[in-house]
């Protein structure tokens, strides 16, 4: 169910994500040792433009990528077709955007809102 | 729908489905989990010290290896449909786990 | 009996596309037997109703696939010996594809998905202008020529999940066979296949799990057929933008 407009933005938004992803387990890796609090995550990434920017493009690339993946799968595995497709499609992309958003605003924005 | 399926690139591609099948599962609750962090800092906390517990740093451990695994099978996708050259696919695919495991290894090493 | 001529105990798959079931027939051990050869016993010994079909017994013509042990196999050329388990062998017709009787599939899907991927042949040249010169060296005729061996024998098509989950699926034969139309000098429309191969059942679909790789009888080689297709179809889907 990929033509090649939908094959160009998964691939595109994979290549996003690789140096994202290993830079967030390079991350995990340093940050896990000793334990993880709430305020350390914070004191980290609060206010930061660069973890904003960062985690901000990962949110955008990763909603975009599961949603066309799930899509495949979705079809391939039940043969849902048609606009009930279509709806799927962005019902997924949107609430991994909408709740993605969500978790950026409270780690990175300055203050909190 | 059984033909012997169980050669090395067909497990390949189970294995990259399965990853990010659960990675996409993974993923809301990862997002709503980090939006507490403003508004209830002291929920979050609590849902920190009870990821103390062995059992769920396995399967952190579990998470790191899908989302490496993820990774490094998908650059060998992209590597085989876009560079001019035919290398040994079996060989990078087990190159990907490989790597993978090295990853997510190295992240179990630093939490226990 | 001993071992040796204790008969074969096969398992052929009856019915149309309604539905069906295998029945069981005993059919005499040879020392050198294939199963086009065991499906040809029963219909000539046991029960000529049974539907089959095949041409050319020695791996030409691509008619005679068949499922063997769940296996896409080329009947006139798989030996009863290679593929038998326990005495016991399950023989039934082509998967992916419309049954029309007992072990004959509908190959229309097949080559209608043969012809929807640009598979027809567009000369660049009419019969009143010279002939171009091919280096059979040239890379790419060399890419070409890789795959141009095809029988159309519909294995790989059997073989592929993707085939099986998404029905407008092109498959890997006729996506191989645009691709060497794309390395042909001789044709005209590199930019028809390109388009042909980029729709909603196009080569962007492959997963490249290679089943149709390892499968093919021919040692074909359609999962990097399609890689070639993906990667000229994203050159130009860049070239368009630029
Ligand atoms: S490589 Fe592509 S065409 Fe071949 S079996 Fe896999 S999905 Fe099908
Ligand atoms: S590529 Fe191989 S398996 Fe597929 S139709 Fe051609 S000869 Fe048969
Ligand atoms: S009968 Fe022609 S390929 Fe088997």
């Amino acid at each position: 169910m990929l033509d090649l407009r939908l094959y160009m933005l998964q691939r595109l938004s994979a290549l996003i994500m690789v140096p994202l992803t290993l830079g967030h387990i390079a991350v995990m890796i340093y940050a896990v040792q000793g334990g993880l609090t709430a305020e350390e995550i914070l004191g980290r990434t609060q206010g930061s433009l660069f973890w904003f920017l960062f985690y901000g493009s990962f949110v955008l690339a990763v909603s975009l990528h599961a949603a066309i993946g799930l899509r495949v799968i979705v079809y391939e595995t039940f043969g849902l077709r048609g606009t009930t497709l279509v709806g799927l499609t962005w019902s997924i992309g949107l609430l991994l955007l909408g709740l993605g958003t969500q978790a950026l605003v409270a780690v990175t924005w300055p203050g909190g809102v | 729908m059984r033909p012997a399926r169980a050669h090395p690139l067909w497990l390949a591609f189970v294995l990259h489905r399965v990853s990010g099948l659960a990675l996409a599962l993974f993923l809301p609750l990862h997002f709503w989990v980090l939006s507490w962090a403003l508004t209830q800092p002291q929920k979050l906390n609590q849902f920190l010290s009870f990821a103390e517990q062995p059992i769920v740093k396995i399967a952190e451990f579990g998470l790191i290896f899908l989302l490496a695994v993820h990774v490094f099978g998908g650059l060998r996708l992209m590597a085989m449909e876009w560079l001019p050259w035919s290398a040994p696919q079996k060989t990078l695919a087990a190159g990907a786990i490989g790597v993978a495991v090295l990853i997510s290894g190295t992240f179990f090493l630093q939490v226990v | 009996m001993d071992a040796d001529t204790a008969p074969l105990e096969v398992s052929v798959w009856r019915g149309d596309a309604e539905g069906g079931s295998f029945q069981q027939f005993e059919v005499p051990a040879l020392e050198n037997q294939t199963i086009l050869d065991v499906v040809s016993w029963i219909q000539q010994y046991a029960d000529a109703t049974l539907t089959y079909r095949f041409a050319c017994r020695v791996g030409m013509c691509g008619s005679c696939a068949m499922m063997v042990n769940g296996q896409p196999r080329w009947t006139c050329r798989t030996h009863v010996k290679k593929v038998l388990r326990d005495r016991h062998v399950e023989i039934a017709p082509l998967r992916n594809l419309p049954v029309i009787k007992d072990l004959a599939a509908d190959m229309d899907p097949f080559f209608d998905k043969w012809i929807a991927a640009g598979g027809a042949h567009r000369p660049s040249a009419s019969r009143d202008d010279p002939i171009p010169g091919i280096d059979p060296a040239d890379g790419a005729r060399v890419e070409a020529s890789a795959g141009i061996e095809c029988i159309n024998c519909s294995i790989c098509y059997a073989a592929c999940d993707t085939v099986a989950g998404n029905p407008d699926y092109l498959g890997p034969a006729a996506l191989q066979r645009a691709w060497t139309l794309l390395k042909d000098a001789k044709h005209e429309g590199r930019s028809a296949i390109l388009d042909a191969v980029s729709g909603t059942g196009g080569c962007h679909n492959c997963h490249s799990m290679g089943s149709c790789t390892v499968f093919c009888p021919n040692d074909l080689d359609p999962m990097s057929a399609i890689a070639g297709l993906k990667r000229e179809t994203t050159r130009s889907f860049f070239g368009r933008r630029k």
